[in-house]
């Protein structure tokens, strides 16, 4: 049984279609990440989930339940949003208790999960508060605590740190995390910030253009992106996508760049299909973090590149490096002293690449 | 660059002061004399009304009165006590009541809800029906008069007071949807969704969510609705005679159809009586106003 499926669901607005046959599965226990660009739709499919926004096509399943037109109270969904939705006229309790009280829970039920999630979320101080009186970790804590009362069987949350500040964010990320080891509930996500969807999810469903471009584990995601937008879309700086030919000779394959004659041998790489690869126009992806600037393992692939940049941000240190005029970053420790306009011996962990067809950039 | 000195900096600091009291000193000036030329009116007003028609005839517009003489005001309230032809501004003073307080509350009710529906629940076609309220707000008193009459004449609620607390709900709507649609949008919408999961309806979102906020724009909208339908005369004037006008008309039948000697201290004091309840509202509300704005109400 899953928590939560979504079978070939479309939606627009008009003649701008939003979302295109979406089809996306959540196992009880599982925080799932919507990630992707504003304006991908990934906040339109949190809605519809939510049962606030209609669907042209498709159908919503909730514990195997056809939820498609059933009213947002009755989904067994508890929401948290980016502005919190506080109800400004009510102090905490009020907030907390107002959707039982919708729902006709008993006096004594509805003190006992209020004492319960008050406590367990230490906003028991504060009930009688106004939200205007509250700052925003409290409010945060408040919002999550008006879901938590709820006991939903699936969170949803619409961005709900970005309106914090940068120190609190990352507070906040912990203890959102900590909650879900804590519940076990199942939690969509929606972000548009990828160091909290690597953090958070267990699974990362990214998003661009109404479509799921990736659907898979954070690891997966990181090492192995399905296509080009993912690739760029996750690491920061991101991933150094260098256009160029792959050559198959005696069953050897290599890389080479346009007008260069370095051939990069690409072994040990997972081909999805290992035909016609000869003259194949690709992008060869590496990692700003994958290059190094002294071997680490044998197999590193050693390469000279004339350094043209040099940005300084505490720890370490992100330098642009010119291959055959295509610009190629790395990552070192700030405590690397490497000459500009100079050439510099660098090293690809070759293990970690990822090749992509130039015309669909898909993955190969 | 030019080098500067030490004394020169000295000498352009005492420039600008000066400069700066100048321009002081002439922003006084300027609001001083517009203040007075604001409160002149009002003077006159209330000098005159204290007045006996011996002593205005014989002082100048600006002249003290001789002492604090109410008889114009009671008289203008009350009444001489003979019989007919005596017009006074008690019986319309209430007829206005009678008419303002409905004809505010329903306007009022009713912009709030158009304007929570035109911002939280988007319906197809919102935008036209927008306009065409946003039209509403162009139409000219004038061109309303005749559609207006003939409707009442049909409702069988010509020359009431009914009558003109419909005309004016009516014509109020517009203004008043237009200030709450304007206001709403303000509201996150995420206020709505998050009632809607937790259960709450339509009515029940618009009663226990929306309205506890809009403390400063309903308060705006009274202000607003009061004062215009207060001081109109036209419609009154067009849509009730004799015993149901509201108190501008009367005012105005008391000024004209004296036969005798002017009494200006009577029309004084009748005219100011007549402001008076939205000099009220404005003191009033005006401070619920800007309370409603610095209490942070609206943000959540």
């Amino acid at each position: 049984m899953k928590t939560l499926k979504i079978e070939e669901l479309s939606k627009n607005f008009g003649s701008t279609e939003v979302l295109r046959k979406i089809n996306l599965e959540i196992d009880e226990g599982n925080f799932l990440v919507l990630l992707g660009p504003s304006g991908c739709g990934k906040s339109t499919l949190l809605n519809i989930i939510a049962g606030l926004e209609t669907i042209n096509e498709g159908n919503v399943h909730i514990d195997d339940y056809n939820v498609s037109k059933v009213e947002p109270k009755d989904r067994n969904i508890a929401m948290v949003f980016q502005s919190y939705a506080l109800y400004p006229s009510m102090n905490v309790r009020e907030n907390m208790i107002f959707g039982l009280k919708q729902a006709k829970v008993s006096k004594e039920k509805i003190e006992e999960q209020l004492e319960k999630v008050s406590k367990f979320l230490q906003v028991d101080a504060l009930l009688e508060r106004k939200p205007s009186q509250l700052s925003g970790g409290q409010r945060q804590r408040v919002a999550i605590g008006r879901a938590l009362v709820r006991e939903p069987r699936i969170f949803l949350f619409d961005e709900p740190l970005s309106n914090l500040d940068a120190k609190l964010r990352v507070e906040m990320r912990r203890e959102i995390k900590k909650l879900h080891q804590q519940l076990k509930t199942t939690v969509v996500y929606v972000t548009h910030d990828q160091t909290e969807a690597m953090s958070l999810g267990t699974n990362i469903a990214i998003m661009n253009h109404g479509v799921i471009q990736q659907n898979d584990t954070p690891e997966n995601i990181y090492n192995k992106p399905s296509n080009t937008f993912v690739a760029d879309f996750i690491g920061s700086p991101s991933m150094n996508l260098i256009k160029g030919n792959l050559k198959e000779s005696s069953n050897k394959v290599s890389f080479v760049t346009h007008g260069s004659n370095i051939e990069i041998p690409i072994n040990g790489y997972d081909f999805k299909e290992k035909s016609n690869l000869d003259n194949k126009e690709v992008f060869f992806g590496i990692r700003p973090e994958h290059i190094f600037f002294k071997k680490s393992n044998e197999e590193d692939f050693e390469i000279n590149l004339r350094a043209d940049l040099s940005e300084y941000i505490g720890h370490e240190q992100i330098m642009t490096f010119n291959f055959e005029n295509q610009e190629v970053l790395a990552k070192f420790p700030s405590t690397v002293k490497i000459d500009l306009s100079k050439n510099t011996k660098l090293f690809f962990d070759l293990t970690q690449i990822s090749l992509f067809d130039a015309k669909t950039e898909e993955r190969i | 660059m030019q080098d500067k000195t030490h004394s020169s900096y000295k000498q352009l600091e005492q420039k600008s002061k000066y400069t700066n009291m100048f321009l002081r000193w002439f922003l006084y000036f300027v609001l001083v004399i517009f203040a007075l030329y604001f409160i002149f009116p009002l003077y006159v007003m209330v000098v005159t009304s204290l007045k006996t028609m011996e002593e205005i005839r014989q002082g100048t517009l600006l002249t003290w009165p001789s002492g604090l003489n109410f008889d114009s005001w009671l008289v203008a309230w009350g009444g001489r006590g003979y019989g007919a032809g005596d017009t006074f501004l008690k019986p319309y003073f209430w007829n206005s009541i009678k008419m303002v307080v409905p004809a505010v509350f329903f306007s009022t009710f009713i912009g709030a809800m158009a304007g929570y529906v035109l911002t939280k629940w988007r319906f197809k076609g919102d935008k036209w029906v927008f306009l065409f309220l946003l039209f509403g707000c162009f139409i000219p008193y004038q061109a309303i008069l005749l559609p207006m009459a003939r409707t009442l004449g049909v409702l069988g609620i010509s020359n009431s007071v009914i009558g003109l607390v419909l005309v004016h709900t009516v014509y109020g709507i517009p203004f008043t949807t237009l200030f709450f649609r304007n206001f709403y949008v303000s509201i996150p919408s995420e206020l709505v969704k998050a009632a809607r999961i937790d259960g709450a309806g339509f009515f029940k979102i618009f009663f226990k969510i929306l309205l506890p906020v809009s403390t400063p724009i309903i308060v705006v909208t009274i202000i607003w609705q009061f004062t215009q339908i207060w001081n109109d005369f036209l419609f009154g004037s067009t849509f009730s005679f004799g015993e149901a006008a509201p108190i501008q008309v009367a005012l105005n039948n008391m000024v004209l159809s004296s036969t005798s000697v002017k009494e200006y201290n009577v029309d004084m004091a009748s005219a100011i009586i007549a402001g008076i309840p939205t000099l009220i509202v404005y003191v009033l509300a005006g401070k619920y106003f800007i309370r409603g704005l610095t209490s942070g109400a609206v943000k959540g």
